[in-house]
C-alpha cells in the first residue's frame, strides 16, 4: 500500500494502482478519451494530464494520469492552471478534427469553448484516433482492424482497406468508440458493421436476434463449452441465472431452516 | 584464426601482426565509405591493387580500403602513408599514373591535389588542409586506416585493448565508475550522462539485463552513424561488450537502419570474426564473461530511433513510443533492465578506457568532476552541410565555436553570399544566427540558446534561406515522420504547418504568432514522447531570432529571402538588352520583347518559379 496525495486528500492505493484509478478512487474526475478499464492504458489523447510533484522533487510534471503508476509521496492537482491549459488545447485541436461530434463539442464547451482556434476540418469523420476499437478487437483475438498510417495520415483501417475478412460482426468496436463513429446497423436479423453484411441468430428464449452466426461460432471454439451454452441473448441468460441462483438460495435457506 | 584465450595471447597475438608489418611499407588509404560509392570508389581500390601488383610493388605498397574519411564531396579520395599526401577526385584510370608516378617515385600528380577553395591554393598533406587541420578525429581517425572487414587490422591499432584491461584489472562497479566520471554523454540526442544510464541499469532488480545499440539514424542529412559503424564496428562492438560487462549483460542488439546494408553487412563480418577470436560470446578471453549480441534492421520510420519505439520494433511490434514514466532502464526490451546507447556513445568506451579519464576530460567544456551534467566532454561529430564550401563529416572537440567550424573547417559560404543561420540538432533542432556564431558547441549552451546538441546535423543557410519556410520544412518532416499516435502532435503538427503554410502564402496575420507560441508550448507539455515535445524547435528558434522575417511576410506581405513564390515579384531591369532567352524559357509565356529590345514580365501570368532568372546572362532581373 502506498500513500499519496491528490487535491490535497490523502488516500491510500495498493502499489501498482495507475493514477487514474486511484484519483477516482478518492472521488475526483479526471475526463478521458482512450482509456478502457478493460485494456492497457494507450497514452494517446492526452485528455487525462494532471500536475504531480513526485517525492524529493521541486518540480512539477504535466503527466497521463491514464498510464502513470501511483507512487508514494505524490503530490496531484488535477484541475491546476496548466492541466487546465493543456486540456483545452487538446481539445481545441479535437474541436478542429471533428467539429461534428456531439462528445467532442460537449467536452469542449464544458471547458468554455465553444469554437476552435483553427479552421475546422471538412469531409471528415468523427474518428479522433483513440485506438479503443483497435484494441478491444485484438484484445478479443480477431485484430481484425488495425491502425494504419503515420502522422497526419494514420487511420483505422482494416488489411489492405478491404471490408475486413477477419471481423466476426461482434460490434465490440462501436461500442467502445467515444465519438459513435463507427456505424453498425441491425436489421431484419441481419447485421451491418464495416461494410460486411452478417447473418444473426436468435435467441431460444425471448426471439430477438441478438448475435452474429460468426461470432456465436467463434465463441463456441474459444470456449469449448457446447452450442447450447450460447443460445440465450445475454439479458435472457442473465435473468436465467438469477432465477436459477434465487432457486438455490431459497432451497438452502429452506434447507437450512429445517435442521 | 584460432581463439584467443587469454589476457597474454591477445598480447602476443598483437605483437605478432605489429612486428609482420614493415613500418617502412607505403600504405595507401583508399575511401570506400558510402558516400564515396557513387565515384566507383570500388573500382578504383582494385584498380590500384591490380597496378601494384602489375609494376611490382607488392612488397613495398598495401592498398586499403576502409571506412568514411568524412570529407565525400571529394571522392573518391585516398591518402598514402606515411608521407600524409592527399589526393582527391581520383577516378579509375588514373590508377596506373598514381601507382607510377607517386608510389614508386614519390613525384606528386599535381591534378589530384586539393586546392584551397579560399586561398585557391594547392595542398599536399593531408594534415594541411583546413577540412582536417582543425578536427580532432578520435573516433573517425582509427577507421580511417584499416579494413573495416579485418579484424586483424583493428587488433594491431590496439583494438580490444580496452575490453582486455577492464576483464583483467576492474570490477564492473569501477567500470561504471569510470564512465560516470569521463563525463560521457548520449550522443543519440538527449545528452543523457552515460555513467548514470550505466548504473541505473547496473542496480535495477533482475538477472538479465539487455545492452542496445541505436543505429536508427533517421535524421535527414546525417551519416555519422552508419560512417562509424561501416568504417570501424568493431570500435562500436568492444564498447558494447565493455558496457555489457559493466552492466551485468549477456545479450545485446544493434539496431540498424533499413537503408544501411553496407554497416549492416560490415558488422555482421565483424560480430563474426570477433566471436572467432573468442572476444565474443562464451567465455570471452578464457575469463567466464559470456556476452553475444544479435542485429536487428530498422522499422523505416525516424520516430523507431526513439528508444521505447525501438524496443517495441525489437520485440516485433509497431514502433511506436509509450510513456517513459516506467523508464527502459528498468523495464525495458522483453520488461527487462535495458541500456540503450547511441552508436558514437559506444564507440567512446574504448577510448576512455584506453585512455583514461584524466585525458578524456581535458578535452571540452565545463566540469564533470562532481556532477555529470556539469559540462560536455570528448569531441562530438557533425554532419556539416548546406551553405558551406567544405560538406562532410567532421569530428571536432566540444566547446569549439560555430565560427570555427563553418569557416575554418566548412571554409565559410560559398558564392560570397551572407552567412545567415546554423540549423544544429536535426529535424526538431533550432536556429541560430550570426551572434551565436561564437558560441561554443556543447550541450547545454546550444539548449541554452534555443537549439540543441541533437544527433550532430549541422546545415548552413545563407542570405537566400526564408526561415519561416525552413522552420515549415521542418515540421512538414516531424508531421510525416511522427507515428500520429497522440493528439497534441499529429494534430500540433498539422495545424503548425497549416499556419506556416498560411504565413508563407501571405495569408498570415500576427495573431497567428501567439497562437504558434501556445500551440508550441501544450506540444512541448502534452505530447506523449520526445518527437512531439521537441517538435516546436524549429518554430520556436525562428521566432525567436528571425521574428522579423515572419513580421515582413504577415505585415508587409514579403519574403525578405524572396523564397515564397506568393510573396516575391520578377522585373526586369535596365541591363537588358533584348536577348530574348528569359522570353524563350518562361513556361507561363509571361514575358514579351522584341529582340534587342526592352523585355517585360507580365505579373498577371508569372508564377515565380525564377526561370528567368536563372536564364539570364546579364543580371537584368531583379526579384524582391
Ligand atoms: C523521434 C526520435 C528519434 C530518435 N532517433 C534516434 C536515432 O536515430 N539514433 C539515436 O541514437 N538516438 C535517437 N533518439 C534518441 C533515443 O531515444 C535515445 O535517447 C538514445 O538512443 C540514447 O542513447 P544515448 O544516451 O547514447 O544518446 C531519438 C529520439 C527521438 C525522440
Ligand atoms: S473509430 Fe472510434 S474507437 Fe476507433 S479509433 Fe476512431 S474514435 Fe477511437
Ligand atoms: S509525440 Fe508524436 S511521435 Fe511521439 S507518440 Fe505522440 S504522435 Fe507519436
Ligand atoms: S485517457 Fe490518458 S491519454 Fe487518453
Amino acid at each position: 500500500m502506498l500513500n499519496l496525495d491528490i487535491n490535497g486528500r490523502r488516500v491510500t492505493v495498493r502499489k501498482g494502482t495507475a493514477l487514474l484509478a486511484a484519483i477516482r478512487e478518492a472521488g475526483f474526475e479526471v475526463p478521458t478519451l482512450c482509456h478502457h478499464e478493460a485494456l492497457e492504458p494507450y497514452g494517446a489523447c492526452r485528455l487525462c494530464v494532471v500536475e504531480v510533484r513526485e517525492e524529493g522533487r521541486d518540480k512539477t510534471r504535466v503527466v497521463t494520469a491514464c498510464n502513470y503508476p501511483a507512487k508514494a509521496g505524490l503530490q496531484v492537482e488535477t484541475e491546476s492552471e496548466a492541466v487546465v491549459e493543456t486540456r483545452r488545447e487538446v481539445l481545441d485541436l479535437l474541436l478542429a478534427r471533428c467539429p461534428g461530434s456531439p462528445v467532442i463539442r460537449e467536452l469542449a464547451s464544458s471547458m468554455g469553448l465553444h469554437r476552435s482556434s483553427y479552421p475546422p476540418d471538412q469531409n471528415r469523420d468523427n474518428c479522433i484516433l483513440c485506438g479503443l476499437c483497435v484494441r478491444v478487437c485484438e484484445k478479443l483475438g480477431f485484430t481484425a482492424i488495425t491502425m494504419a498510417g503515420r502522422g497526419a495520415e494514420r487511420e483505422v483501417a482494416a488489411p489492405l482497406k478491404e471490408p475486413p475478412p477477419d471481423c466476426v460482426g461482434c460490434g465490440s468496436c462501436a461500442r467502445v468508440c467515444p465519438t459513435g463513429n463507427i456505424p453498425l446497423v441491425d436489421r431484419d436479423a441481419m447485421r451491418r458493421i464495416w461494410d460486411r453484411d452478417f447473418e444473426m441468430v436468435r435467441c431460444t428464449s425471448c426471439g430477438r436476434a441478438y448475435i452474429t452466426r460468426e461470432y456465436l461460432e467463434s465463441r463456441v471454439e474459444a470456449s469449448g463449452l457446447p452450442a447450447s451454452h450460447f443460445e440465450l441473448c445475454d439479458e435472457c441468460s442473465r435473468s436465467r441465472t438469477a432465477q436459477t441462483m434465487y432457486r438455490h438460495m431459497v432451497l438452502d435457506d429452506k434447507e437450512a431452516s429445517h435442521e | 584464426m584460432q581463439a584467443i584465450g587469454n589476457f597474454d595471447e591477445l598480447k602476443k597475438y598483437r605483437e605478432g601482426l605489429v612486428s609482420a608489418r614493415d613500418p617502412k611499407r607505403k600504405v595507401v588509404a583508399v575511401c570506400t565509405g558510402t558516400g564515396c560509392k557513387a565515384y566507383k570508389c570500388d573500382d578504383l581500390a582494385s584498380a590500384l591493387e591490380a597496378e601494384v601488383v602489375k609494376q611490382g610493388l607488392s612488397d613495398k605498397v598495401e592498398i586499403v580500403p576502409t571506412g568514411c574519411h568524412g570529407f565525400c564531396e571529394r571522392g573518391s579520395l585516398l591518402v598514402i602513408y606515411p608521407d600524409d599526401i592527399f589526393y582527391q577526385k581520383v577516378s579509375v584510370d588514373q590508377a596506373a599514373e598514381v601507382v607510377s608516378k607517386t608510389l614508386a617515385n614519390g613525384e606528386i600528380l599535381e591534378e589530384l591535389l586539393y586546392e584551397d577553395p579560399v586561398t585557391g591554393k594547392k595542398i599536399v598533406k593531408e594534415s594541411d588542409i583546413p577540412f582536417y587541420k582543425h578536427q580532432q578525429q578520435l573516433l573517425f581517425g582509427p577507421g580511417r586506416r584499416i579494413r573495416p572487414t579485418e579484424i586483424d587490422d583493428y587488433l594491431a591499432l590496439g583494438g580490444y585493448e580496452g575490453l582486455a584491461k577492464v576483464l583483467s584489472e576492474m570490477k564492473p562497479d569501477e567500470v561504471v565508475e569510470l564512465i560516470l566520471k569521463s563525463g560521457l554523454r548520449g550522443r543519440g540526442g538527449g545528452g543523457f550522462p552515460t555513467g548514470v544510464k550505466w548504473r541505473t541499469c547496473r542496480d535495477a532488480p533482475g538477472d538479465t539485463r539487455y545492452v542496445i545499440c541505436n543505429a536508427d539514424e533517421g535524421d535527414p542529412g546525417a551519416y555519422m552513424d552508419r560512417s562509424l559503424l561501416e568504417g570501424n564496428p568493431h570500435s562500436v562492438i568492444e564498447g558494447m561488450i565493455i558496457g555489457a560487462f559493466a552492466i551485468g549483460s549477456d545479450q545485446g542488439y544493434i539496431y540498424v537502419r533499413n537503408e544501411y546494408p553496407l554497416a549492416v553487412s560490415n558488422v555482421h563480418v565483424a560480430l563474426d570474426q570477433a566471436r572467432e577470436a573468442g572476444l565474443l560470446g562464451e567465455n570471452i578471453l578464457g575469463t567466464g564473461f559470456s556476452f553475444d549480441m544479435r542485429v536487428s534492421r530498422g522499422g523505416g520510420a525516424f520516430v523507431c530511433g526513439e528508444s521505447t519505439a525501438l524496443m517495441a520494433s525489437l520485440e516485433g511490434f509497431v514502433g511506436e513510443p509509450r510513456a517513459k514514466y516506467v523508464h527502459t532502464v528498468e523495464h525495458g526490451l522483453y520488461d527487462k533492465p535495458t541500456n540503450l546507447n547511441n552508436v558514437e556513445t559506444w564507440a567512446n568506451v574504448p577510448l576512455i578506457v584506453n585512455k583514461g579519464v584524466d585525458w578524456y576530460t581535458s578535452i571540452g567544456t565545463g566540469d564533470v568532476s562532481k556532477n555529470p551534467w556539469g559540462g560536455s566532454k570528448g569531441t562530438k561529430i557533425f554532419s556539416l552541410v548546406g551553405k558551406v564550401k567544405n560538406t562532410g563529416l567532421v569530428e571536432v572537440p566540444m566547446g569549439i565555436s560555430l565560427r570555427k567550424i563553418i569557416y575554418d573547417i566548412g571554409g565559410g559560404v560559398p558564392d560570397d553570399r551572407a552567412f545567415k543561420a546554423v540549423q544544429t540538432g536535426g529535424p526538431s533542432g533550432g536556429c541560430l544566427p550570426e551572434s551565436f556564431l561564437d558560441q561554443p558547441v556543447d550541450f547545454d549552451e546550444l539548449s541554452r540558446a534555443g537549439s540543441m546538441m541533437g544527433s550532430g546535423g549541422m546545415i548552413v543557410m545563407d542570405d537566400r534561406t526564408c526561415m519561416v519556410d525552413v522552420a515549415r520544412y521542418f515540421v512538414k518532416f516531424l508531421l510525416d515522420e511522427s507515428c500520429g499516435k497522440c493528439v497534441p502532435c499529429r494534430e500540433g503538427n498539422r495545424r503548425m504547418l497549416e499556419i506556416l503554410t498560411r504565413i508563407c502564402s501571405g495569408q498570415g496575420v500576427l495573431s497567428d504568432l501567439d497562437l504558434l507560441e501556445r500551440l508550441s508550448r501544450s506540444m512541448m507539455r502534452g505530447s506523449l514522447c520526445a518527437l512531439g515535445q521537441t517538435a516546436p524547435n524549429p518554430v520556436l528558434s525562428t521566432l525567436r531570432h528571425f521574428r522579423h522575417e515572419y513580421e515582413a511576410h504577415i505585415v508587409d506581405h514579403r519574403c525578405p529571402a524572396a523564397v515564397c513564390r506568393p510573396l516575391i515579384t520578377y522585373t526586369i531591369n535596365d541591363e537588358c538588352n533584348g536577348c530574348t532567352l528569359c522570353k524563350r524559357v518562361c513556361p507561363q509565356k509571361a514575358i514579351s520583347g522584341e529582340k534587342k529590345k526592352f523585355h517585360v514580365i507580365d505579373q498577371d501570368k508569372c508564377d515565380q518559379c525564377g526561370v528567368c532568372i536563372q536564364s539570364c546572362k546579364f543580371d537584368a532581373i531583379d526579384v524582391a
